[in-house]
């Protein structure tokens, strides 16, 4: 009896708490919002790199030779993701 | 209330089943609600779980013998300590112990990603209710917690706990065990939604990065406690024999720390990503293999695969995971091509590949050497196994390359490193490491054990490349702010706690390894028969047996012992300062009708409580087995005059033996040891610990950019809503 009822409370309340998004007004997943946090976050990770790479050459683990060619490279991959993120919030510069 | 936390797991249950359906119908038809539905439902079940482990928790503390579980390990004289966290020594209070983190974990990283990674989470959704689900079948169709004994039947008392079982450690190793082993399935199951939506960049290690550290450091900290308990507890004087169930846990540790290396590099540069999708499949499946071996006592023999009840069931979840994930990446190989290639084999990148082969070996041969009874059975008939001399001899030479590894990855850069330039940072680290090999060869007898003295030096060489680049990087910062030393190097770790997190991980490894070379190859152990007044030497230590202990009810380490024999040890160094010992064995009775009154107090289990006077040069460790022969005939003739005598009468009894004891006591068996170096291990795990803490904390200049842009888009999707 403990069993059952406790079954039957359980499922009420589960069930209500599953169907409330259910009842909303659909929404289709918007890819636009998934890819802009994914830019979000690989910016930022660009960022360290740059950083690292920064501290690398001042620690003497690069050359300058090698470290201007490596901050190019990252640079204008970073500049890569900011241009993607500005074409998706509709902020790109005009020509 | 059993039959309440009963219908939580069967709720739980369609919950997980549900998550699982309702994820994977919103990702294919792109229906948002019903992805969010399915996420909802892990949180459900997370409640449900909470609610069930609460409603056992208060059998436990209440002593309600109906739950079978309670009565199982528990008892009336139990401590409270012990009653709260017997429920994870029993396999079905285990079982529900990991989905419970499972679920708790589920639901935060959900809630955290809850606004991104929107294509890949409802499979990861969908994962993590399928492995929920899995441990849920298990509880709820054969090893149910809340099995209850019909209300005429109910017991008076519990059977306790294991005797074995009564040390701190040992209970916070389990949970410290399984946030290890489920924090891993984070990972898994975004690398496995990653897979089926091609998004194979490095987003989803991203999101899940902190929760593989997490459950690397947790599953790092529940090995160590694990050797702790051994060397405080089991009474030989060891913390590791290469036992199975040692094996079981510390293989995903090795493929998760290969994992935790590599999807560095995919962040990097966009490589090794077979690798790591591969690594966290292993990882995953490991720390399966794990709970089930430890569980099962399946490598005792493989005749014992029958007496587990759930045996079956794991392993064919197990073959399930492993080939429905090798199908997803064989399948998925285009799509995990590398963004770039190795520009130079003196790179960091190179080096943590080799960092990966060195891991996965360690990790084989430990595979090897622990299904090596089950393998030889099923081959032979006969079961052969190999022990600690085999899993020294292999896995060293590879612990020593590991550690030369450790070393030279930092002093490294990405994509490519100058011999040059390689050189001039590794001069001092190398200039130290030879000097320390010079100065142990003069001074001291470390090369007398050749791999030991070799990890001395490479230790050696592992500390100071570590504090250089923190130096260096002090430096470089300051040099740039003009800040003071302290603040400049303050400052440098905050903004890169990734790298000097992890470098602290590296010194506390190395410190690790240094402690464990030390012990394995140069303690001092003796075992002695002493009657009091007699005298062993060890190293450089004198003890002598003053007298015996003998107490009730009174054990030092409160674990409900009702009988505890030991002794008193005088311990003088090099003939000057001296020090008082006291090992000790705890007797528990046995709830065997057959034994008498008196003697199923003597004869039931016994536990060592050792006596370790911790040092950071060396450890004394002293246990002690005393002789109770001499009160086989006393017992015999108590338990014939006394059967029907009252606990408070059985007391006095009881007390009168073991005045009896103290004052005609006999030899007692005596096991010394003098361990050097034995609490950096300790110490090294320690700072393993606060380097990934360092590591794993977010950095609040990212954080606060993440919120402007969020708020940013929000700002740019509402301008552009049609007004109503």
């Amino acid at each position: 009896m403990e069993y059952a009822l406790a079954l039957v409370v359980l499922l009420g309340l589960v069930a209500l708490a599953v169907a409330q998004p259910l009842m909303s007004r659909g929404e289709t997943i918007a890819r636009e919002e998934g890819r802009r946090a994914e830019l979000d976050a690989a910016k930022e990770a660009k960022y360290r790199e740059i950083r690292d790479a920064e501290l690398d050459e001042r620690m003497g683990k690069l050359s300058k030779e090698d470290h201007r060619e490596v901050d190019r490279e990252l640079r204008a991959e970073a500049m890569a993701i900011l241009r993607e993120l500005d074409a998706l919030e509709g902020r790109a510069p005009r020509a | 209330m059993a039959g309440v936390g009963a219908a939580c797991l069967f709720v739980g249950l369609l919950c997980a089943l549900y998550a699982v359906g309702a994820s994977l119908a919103g990702a294919r038809s792109g229906r948002r609600e019903l992805a969010v539905s399915g996420r909802r439902a892990i949180y459900c079940l997370a409640g449900l779980l909470v609610l069930a482990f609460a409603i056992l928790e208060a059998a436990y503390l209440s002593s309600d013998f109906s739950f079978a579980l309670v009565e199982e390990s528990s008892s009336t004289d139990t401590p409270t300590f012990y009653k709260v966290t017997g429920m994870w020594s029993t396999q079905d209070g285990s079982l529900l112990l990991w989905v419970l983190l499972l679920s708790l974990f589920s639901s935060a990283v959900l809630f955290l990603t809850r606004k991104s990674l929107r294509e890949i989470t409802p499979y990861a959704t969908a994962v993590l209710g399928v492995v929920a689900a899995f441990f849920l079948v298990l509880m709820v169709a054969w090893e149910s917690p809340f099995d209850s004994i019909a209300a005429a039947s109910v017991p008076p008392d519990g059977r306790g706990l294991n005797p074995l079982l009564r040390h701190p450690a040992m209970m916070i190793h389990p949970p410290m065990l399984y946030t290890g082993y489920v924090g891993f399935t984070i990972p898994f199951a975004f690398a496995v939604g990653a897979l089926i939506t091609r998004r194979t960049g490095a987003d989803w290690i991203r999101a899940t990065r902190r929760f593989a550290l997490v459950a690397w450091t947790f599953l790092g900290t529940g090995i160590l406690l694990g050797a702790l308990w051994s060397y405080t507890e089991l009474g030989w004087g060891g913390y590791w024999a290469w036992d199975p169930v040692e094996n079981a846990a510390l293989m995903p540790w090795l493929v998760g720390t290969a994992f935790l290396h590599s999807i560095i590099v995919q962040e990097k540069r966009g490589m090794l990503k077979v690798w790591n999708a591969s690594l966290i499949v292993t990882t995953f499946v490991l720390a399966l293999l794990g709970t089930f071996l430890v569980r099962s006592g399946i490598l005792s023999s493989i005749h014992a695969f029958g007496a587990s009840t759930i045996g079956p069931q794991f392993l064919v979840f197990i073959a399930l995971v492993v080939i429905g994930s090798m199908v997803l990446i064989v399948s998925r190989l285009d799509s995990l091509r590398s963004e770039a290639r190795l520009d130079s084999l003196v790179s960091r990148e190179a080096f943590f590949l080799l960092n990966n082969l060195v891991l996965l070996a360690i990790a084989l041969v430990i595979l090897w050497g622990t299904f090596f009874p089950l393998i030889s059975e099923a081959l032979t008939g006969r079961e052969a196994s190999v022990g600690p001399p085999w899993f020294n001899a292999l896995t060293t030479p590879l612990a020593l390359v590991l550690v030369l590894l450790t070393g030279i990855g930092p002093v490294l850069a990405w994509r490519r490193a100058t011999l040059a330039g390689v050189r001039r940072v590794l001069a001092v680290p190398v200039a130290c490491a030879a000097l320390l090999a010079v100065l142990l060869l003069v001074f001291t007898n470390a090369a007398d054990s050749i791999p030991s003295f070799v990890m001395f030096v490479l230790v050696g060489f592992v500390v100071t490349v570590i504090v250089q680049e923190f130096w260096r990087g002090a430096s470089a910062r300051r040099s740039m702010t003009g800040e003071p030393f302290p603040r400049a190097l303050g400052r440098l770790v905050g903004r890169n706690r990734r790298r000097f997190g992890g470098y602290l991980v590296h010194v506390g490894m190395a410190v690790l390894f240094l402690g464990v070379a030390a012990s394995s190859a140069f303690l001092k152990q003796r075992d002695v028969r002493l009657a009091p007044g007699q005298t062993v030497k060890v190293g450089d230590y004198e003890i002598t047996y003053r007298e015996p202990t003998a107490v009730l009810s009174d054990d030092r380490e409160a674990t409900g012992a009702p009988i505890t024999l030991g002794a008193t040890m005088v311990v003088r160094k090099d003939g000057g300062q001296t020090t008082v010992v006291r090992p000790a064995r705890n007797f528990y009775p046995t709830r065997d009708p057959r034994k008498g009154v008196v003697s199923r107090y003597f004869e039931g289990e016994a536990n060592s409580e050792v006596d370790v006077r911790w040092g950071l040069r060396r450890d004394l460790w002293t246990a002690v087995r005393p002789d109770i022969s001499s009160l086989e005939r006393p017992i015999a003739e108590a338990d014939r005059r006394f059967a029907d005598v009252g606990s408070s009468g059985l007391a006095l009894i009881v007390g009168a033996l073991l005045e009896n004891y103290r004052k005609n006591p006999p030899p007692a068996t005596f096991r010394v040891i003098v361990s050097p170096l034995v609490s950096w291990i300790w110490l090294g795990g320690a700072l393993v610990v606060l380097g990934a803490l360092v590591a794993a904390w977010p950095s609040p200049e990212a954080r606060l950019r993440r919120v402007r842009s969020l708020y940013s888009a929000r700002l740019g999707r509402e301008l552009t809503q049609p007004h109503t």
